[in-house]
């Protein structure tokens, strides 16, 4: 439906609000017709970074491209871009059809056009029958659905969402996120999306920026970045991770070691550590056997405590010197190891695993 | 609220503003409203005249008229400069608190005498255009109309601030960055967003002003010198000046329905639109 998607080159943007830096050098590549999620705790900078793409805010330095044209000075009334909105900032006093006809008027769109996208629109993002309603009538996923539709009836070449879901509860979330993702299908618009939700980032995204303190610290796809993260607040961000402190680093062929414990750890290859690092495992890639592994890390380490969580169950050990590690078994597969007795050895494949700099 | 426990003390705090009320008010103005059907003699005499003597039923026609346009007025530059102390700068909103709330602290007098000395033929105005050659002999500034009206508007203008600010600071920010982000004008963003937001505000504010305009009695007495008469006033020489008690007291008595209508009727239409969706 859209008639084309936008990407936008953002070069070295900066923000800063008085002595206070919001944004520092961010540079990024936002590709047409991607989903992009900006991700980070709150005060990371990621809403100020997409009320700049909206142009509600001017960039303190650096410029930002629109398909290789600079956009970094104009405004955001001629930016033309969707927006959601955190709390969707319906127009109350205007019905559902209104509030979705209101970008269409503001262009100058023919009455009968108008009606008839309008209608085409409120069929697609499921709201018929509420058209004549004020907003505050609505439940929380069909104002959010309202929102949408505002945002996308105008065909804009990106959509910015800010924070859109915060305000459901878990199960709409869920539905509302399917909704979205099925949107940016069928729209084909470049979605640049806010949120603080690691696991709604994963799921949602083609590709994450992750933001913290005003910085970019790295861009990729969930999967990538979840695997392989650059720095450790990255790898913290996006879940519960076991960091293992290791010295000693070496290269061999499988890739680099370090000792822990006096247990030599492998990983796959990192060229730029000397001495100390961290080593990286998620709980779900990591396992428990009664035996040292004859292939892959294992270290030696005791049960401390289990928390059942249906599926799956977590379990809590501690290595010689206090270490903790954390592992997600399923449920049953955890059944049948637990009793035979508190001395386990924690194992991992070598590609499990990931060094990082030990100060990131 | 009768049922809750927070009435009987609710009670004892207000009382003595009720009592007050009660004795310096209403038990005075029922004195007046017993004057009008007794005086000269007892009977309904007064309201007959009320309603058939063409000098009472110009006079409210013309009070009307006169509050009317110093309402629409108050209310359309009150919108302007409480726009200018919500969303203005630091130095603006300075500004607007100094030129809206000083006069406050003046009396309705000083501030007639004021525009007395600005306005007569012997004011600032008129010797200024002389002095300049735009005017051989002194306008008629004063005593007429337009001075009644201008001297209202200036007095009544804080008192449409106070809600109208109420109504603009409710405004959610973001409502306006919508609009702006789907395209929309600063010219479109404030008609069709921020004035229906603002609507409740502005409902007030007419009300309030309207109400309080009815009453004038000071300024236009000494701004229209005599000339342009309005209800008060007419009561005042009704009561004071002849001997016709009866009259002035069914004028009084016709004024206070007048204002108690207006009110229910406003406040009525103000709940609806309050509280949203009612069509």
């Amino acid at each position: 439906m859209s008639k084309r998607a936008v990407g936008l080159q953002v070069i070295g943007i900066g923000k800063s609000f008085g002595h206070f830096t919001a944004l520092k050098d961010i540079t990024l590549d936002i590709a047409p017709g991607e989903f992009l999620t900006l991700l980070g705790p709150s005060g990371s900078g990621k809403t100020t970074f997409l009320m700049v793409l909206a142009g509600f805010q001017a960039a303190s330095e650096g410029r930002l491209l629109s398909d290789g044209v600079d956009i970094t000075r104009s405004r955001a009334e001629d930016r033309s871009f969707g927006m959601v909105f955190q709390g969707y900032a319906l127009f109350p006093h205007k019905s559902v059809a209104q509030n979705i006809a209101f970008p269409l008027q503001v262009r100058g769109v023919a009455r009968e056009d108008i009606a008839r996208r309008v209608d085409a629109i409120i069929a697609r993002v499921g709201l018929v029958g509420h058209e004549n309603k004020r907003p505050a009538q609505l439940s929380g996923g069909q104002q959010q659905r309202v929102a949408l539709a505002r945002a996308l009836v105008f065909e804009p070449p990106v959509l910015l969402l800010d924070e859109p879901f915060s305000a459901l509860d878990k199960h709409l979330r869920g539905r509302m996120q399917e909704e979205v993702a099925r949107l940016h299908g069928e729209f084909g618009t470049t979605f640049v999306f806010v949120t603080h939700d690691q696991s709604e980032a994963l799921s949602l995204s083609s590709r994450i920026a992750i933001f913290n303190h005003g910085r970019l610290l790295q861009v990729g796809a969930p999967r990538d970045i979840y695997e392989r993260p650059s720095s450790r607040f990255v790898a913290e961000f996006l879940g519960e991770i076991n960091l293992l402190p290791v010295e000693a680093i070496g290269h061999c062929a499988r890739g680099t070691s370090g000792l822990f414990e006096e247990v030599r750890l492998t990983a796959p290859r990192h060229e730029n550590l000397n001495g100390s690092a961290v080593l990286a495992v998620r709980p779900e890639h990591m396992s428990v056997s009664a035996e040292p592994p004859a292939e892959g890390n294992g270290v030696p380490a005791r049960l401390a405590g289990t928390t059942y969580l249906g599926s799956a169950m977590r379990l809590a050990f501690a290595t010689s010197s206090g270490t903790p590690l954390t592992v997600t078994l399923p449920s049953e597969a955890a059944g049948r190891i637990l009793d035979r007795g508190p001395d386990f050895w924690v194992t991992w494949s070598f590609d499990n695993g990931f060094l990082l700099p030990e100060q990131s | 609220m009768r049922s809750s426990s927070a009435f009987w003390p609710a009670l004892a705090l207000t009382a003595p503003l009720v009592l007050f009320l009660a004795f310096a008010y209403a038990l005075p103005f029922l004195g007046v409203a017993l004057w009008s059907v007794t005086l000269p003699e007892p009977g309904l005499g007064q309201y007959e005249r009320l309603v058939g003597d063409p000098l009472v039923q110009s006079v409210f026609l013309r009070t009307f008229r006169i509050c009317l346009i110093v309402t629409v007025i108050a209310v359309a530059c009150a919108y302007a400069v409480t726009y200018v102390w919500v969303r203005g700068s630091r130095l603006q909103r300075r500004l607007i608190e100094i030129c809206i709330f000083v006069p406050f602290w003046i009396s309705l007098l000083t501030r007639a005498f004021g525009w007395l000395a600005l306005l007569s033929t012997r004011g600032i105005v008129n010797a200024s255009l002389q002095a300049l050659g735009l005017t051989d002999g002194p306008l008629a500034l004063v005593r007429n109309e337009p001075s009644v009206i201008a001297g209202m508007v200036h007095v009544l203008i804080p008192f449409a601030v106070l809600p109208l600010a109420s109504a603009m600071r409710t405004v959610d920010e973001r409502m306006l960055l919508a609009a702006r982000g789907m395209g929309a004008s600063r010219l479109r963003i404030f008609w069709s967003v921020f004035l229906p937001l603002t609507l409740p505000g502005v409902i007030g504010a007419t009300l309030i002003v309207f109400v309080f305009s009815l009453g004038f009695f000071v300024t236009p007495a000494i701004l229209g010198g005599g000339r342009s008469i309005m209800v008060a006033e007419l009561v005042y020489l009704r009561m004071f000046q002849s001997p016709d008690w009866g009259l002035g007291a069914a004028i009084s008595v016709a004024l206070v329905v007048i204002v108690a209508a207006l009110m229910g009727l406003l406040a009525r239409f103000a709940r609806l639109g309050l509280t949203g969706g009612g069509r």
